[in-house]
């Protein structure tokens, strides 16, 4: 009785309460693995998956590289600078070119909003999103929802605010579909430069004011301060970014005594984050990293049985 | 010249305001007769029994793109001709955009020339405002003027520089010219799809309707003193056929086209990021869907225009937002009007005859638009009750971005009869 029938994990829009939990209780199982002197298990030997990365990723590269050697997968690596992008191809024919090579799963990762589910029609293997520029990065978003899950127990009726970027944020997309479907409250914080009051009509609460909020919270998911918006003028400068919006120790002490602060990285610290709040015993940011392994080992694994 | 004689058809000619069941008899390239079951002295060479059929003035396509010269794989002067023929079309206005851009008589001639060449339909060319396109110097307007350039326009961007705008006006007014405006304010620009909901949710950068807007109201400002005729081209927001209106009250020279798809389809539709939803101006919201039809209900919409954009296959299947911009429209467009405004009541065909063809050969001064006697035979005849799916494998165009395709419309062009000819026949 599976309850996973996708070949594609493009959005967490796409999926409904009941397969996310799935995909949840999956990496549960994988988790384990982490835990074994060998840490491999050969459900996917014989299987061959590419990480076609278009755009610039160290983290998000690295976990679904180790996630597919502890399935026994073969593993390749493409990245788009230096390569045949660069000489014109279109994305449509490098990824038919790579999949040529024999490709049970590419993991793709590109600056453009749809670039997976245009390639998951143009494919026959199956695509893995792993962030299309600020559509959604549903791993992310599923790494999130394991690491508020093991912590809480469950994400129905959680208070989740996300703060900082949100409209350039493909995590903040994904977070906000997957905390709605399984029953949290998500509050979008920002300036409106950063906030759009579209995101409404999404289902988020937008928020202005940070602190009007900041009681009432249960998790804090604070996302990088990125510097080239602010030459395209969507906040003025850094210093007022962080007294309006930064997760400072004064703020921090004003939060529900057991918040927990997350963040998908990379941090500015003293940005958006003060350093020791990034490091205290209220931050699961180094948890999320490590749940990343497990949850994207889970979309492997169901991506490639279907 | 072959003698053509139209009989049993129903003729809807908005010049006149004239439906009724009357044959055509057509000479040297005009018609000569207009009667009720006229018999002729002489068996005519061709006779069109069109029973049950729609007898109109000839199409005309103020707002097409055909590429010649510079990206001839994407369509010619040719291809497009053939396209519009297709369509019902007799006369079609090429826009400037092309590689090199039109802005020299030189280059207006060769228009002329090529749809002379082809004898197809009639192929005007419009002229760009500035030199190169490139918004800085005014282009030699008056020469291209006299040459035959029916309008100008700097079509794919507007022109941007509030002063060279202002000289346009004023210079353009000398010999009581036409600007067709593409109203996008570039600072606003640069998104891939409408700003809204739906581009939050796919997280595409997004272009305001404001953008639009702004051009607009600066434009019916800069040449409130100055009168020059004014039209909008593709207008596509609720608030912007709202400025066209009050425009209009105060008594201003102003005139508006929209696209078909800009009535029948809404951002909703780029969900799936299919690039043949991707134009400028961007699908809109519903709202402003049901404004447009309003727009053209009032009047404050004069025009049905087509904006046929063609484009290579393989540049829109790049990612949505590199992907370029436009759609095809020609070979679908009197359907597709037909099914947004004429089927849901909104208007009769005789509105939409005027809306196609009388009102656009009023914009651009030409003596076509009518079937009364002594005029150029620009005819085309309708089936409107036809049943058809557009099916883009079947097009004329060298292009295959067709947003439609697959649809299923009623009513469609079954001869096209440019200057007594009949240039196409179902």
């Amino acid at each position: 009785m599976s309850a996973w029938t996708h070949k594609h994990l493009l959005s967490l829009e796409a999926l409904s309460a009941e397969e996310i939990t799935f995909v949840l209780d999956t990496a549960v199982g994988f988790k384990e693995v982490s835990t074994r002197s060998v840490k491999k298990v050969p459900a996917l030997r014989g299987k061959v998956i590419v990480n076609a990365f278009f755009e610039d990723s160290t983290r998000t590269r690295m976990s679904f590289s180790l996630a597919a050697q502890r399935l026994s997968a073969d593993v390749l690596d493409f990245s788009g600078s230096g390569s045949s992008v660069s000489k014109g191809e279109t994305l449509i024919d490098t990824a038919r070119n790579i999949e040529a090579m024999g490709v049970d799963v590419m993991v793709v990762r590109h600056s453009a909003a749809g670039a997976a589910e245009t390639l998951a029609k143009h494919l026959s293997c199956s695509i893995v999103n792993a962030g299309d520029g600020a559509h959604e990065h549903p791993t992310q978003g599923l790494l999130d929802l394991y690491t508020m899950r093991e912590r809480f127990g469950r994400i129905e009726g959680l208070k989740v605010a996300i703060v900082g970027d949100i409209g350039n944020s493909r995590v903040a997309r994904s977070n906000l579909w997957g905390l709605k479907k399984l029953g949290a409250e998500v509050i979008f914080v920002g300036p409106p430069t950063l906030v759009p009051k579209t995101f409404e009509k999404l289902g988020a609460k937008v928020v202005h004011d940070f602190d009007s909020i900041i009681g009432q919270v249960d998790v804090i998911n604070m996302l990088r301060v990125q510097n080239e918006r602010m030459k395209s003028a969507q906040f003025p400068t850094v210093r007022e970014f962080t007294s309006l919006f930064g997760l400072t120790s004064d703020r921090f002490a004003r939060c529900k005594k057991d918040v927990f602060v997350m963040h998908p990285g990379p941090m500015n610290r003293g940005v958006e984050i003060q350093s020791d709040i990034a490091d205290g015993a209220s931050s699961g940011i180094l948890k999320q990293v490590e749940n990343g392994l497990a949850v994207r080992m889970a979309v492997l694994y169901l991506v490639s049985r279907v | 010249m072959p003698t053509l004689l139209i009989q049993n058809g129903t003729i809807l000619d908005p010049s006149t305001n004239t439906q009724e069941k009357l044959d055509l008899l057509i000479e040297n390239g005009r018609i000569t007769q207009r009667a009720a079951g006229y018999q002729p002295a002489t068996k005519p060479d061709q006779i069109i029994d069109a029973v049950g059929k729609l007898v109109a003035p000839g199409l005309i396509d103020v707002h097409v793109h055909f590429r010649e010269p510079g990206d001839e794989e994407e369509e010619t002067i040719a291809s497009g001709a053939a396209a519009a023929v297709a369509g019902g079309f007799t006369t079609v206005c090429v826009m400037p955009n092309t590689k090199p851009a039109i802005d020299n008589a030189a280059q207006i001639e060769f228009v002329l020339r090529e749809s002379e060449r082809l004898g197809l339909c009639n192929v005007l060319p419009t002229g760009s405002i500035t030199k190169h396109r490139d918004g800085s110097e005014l282009a030699e307007m008056a020469d291209m003027h006299r040459r035959g350039a029916v309008a100008f326009t700097d079509d794919g961007a507007g022109v941007n520089d509030v002063s060279v705008m202002r000289k346009a006006f004023q210079y353009i007014k000398m010999f009581d010219g036409l600007v067709m405006q593409h109203c996008e304010d570039e600072k606003l620009a640069g998104g891939a799809m409408h700003a809204g909901v739906v581009s939050t949710s796919l997280g595409l950068p997004g272009l305001p309707a404001e953008a639009e807007q702004l051009m607009i109201a600066r434009d019916v400002l800069l040449n409130r003193t100055i009168g020059c005729r004014y039209h909008v081209q593709h207008i596509s927001t609720a608030f912007s056929v709202e400025l066209i209106r009050r425009a209009k009250k105060d008594g201003l020279p102003v005139t508006a086209e929209v696209a078909p798809h800009h009535l029948l389809l809404t951002d909703e539709d780029c969900r799936g990021y299919d690039t043949n939803f991707k134009m400028n101006p961007p699908l809109r919201t519903a709202v402003d869907v049901a404004a447009c039809i309003q727009g053209v209900v009032d009047g404050t919409i004069d025009i049905l225009a087509t904006d046929h954009a063609p484009h290579r296959a393989e540049e829109k299947e790049l990612e949505f937002a590199k992907a370029p911009n436009g759609i095809i429209g020609l070979e679908g467009a009197m359907a597709l009007y037909a099914q947004a405004l004429v089927t849901p009541g909104h208007i009769t065909w005789m509105k939409l005859i005027d809306l196609m063809s009388t009102a656009p050969a009023k914009l651009i001064r030409s003596t076509r638009g009518t079937l009364q006697v002594g005029r150029a035979a620009d005819i085309t005849i309708i089936d409107p009750d036809v049943s058809w799916t557009i099916d883009k494998t079947q097009f004329k165009s060298k292009s295959r971005n067709c947003p439609f395709h697959g649809r299923q419309v009623k009513g469609r062009a079954t001869h096209t009869i440019v200057n007594g000819r009949v240039v196409w026949a179902l």
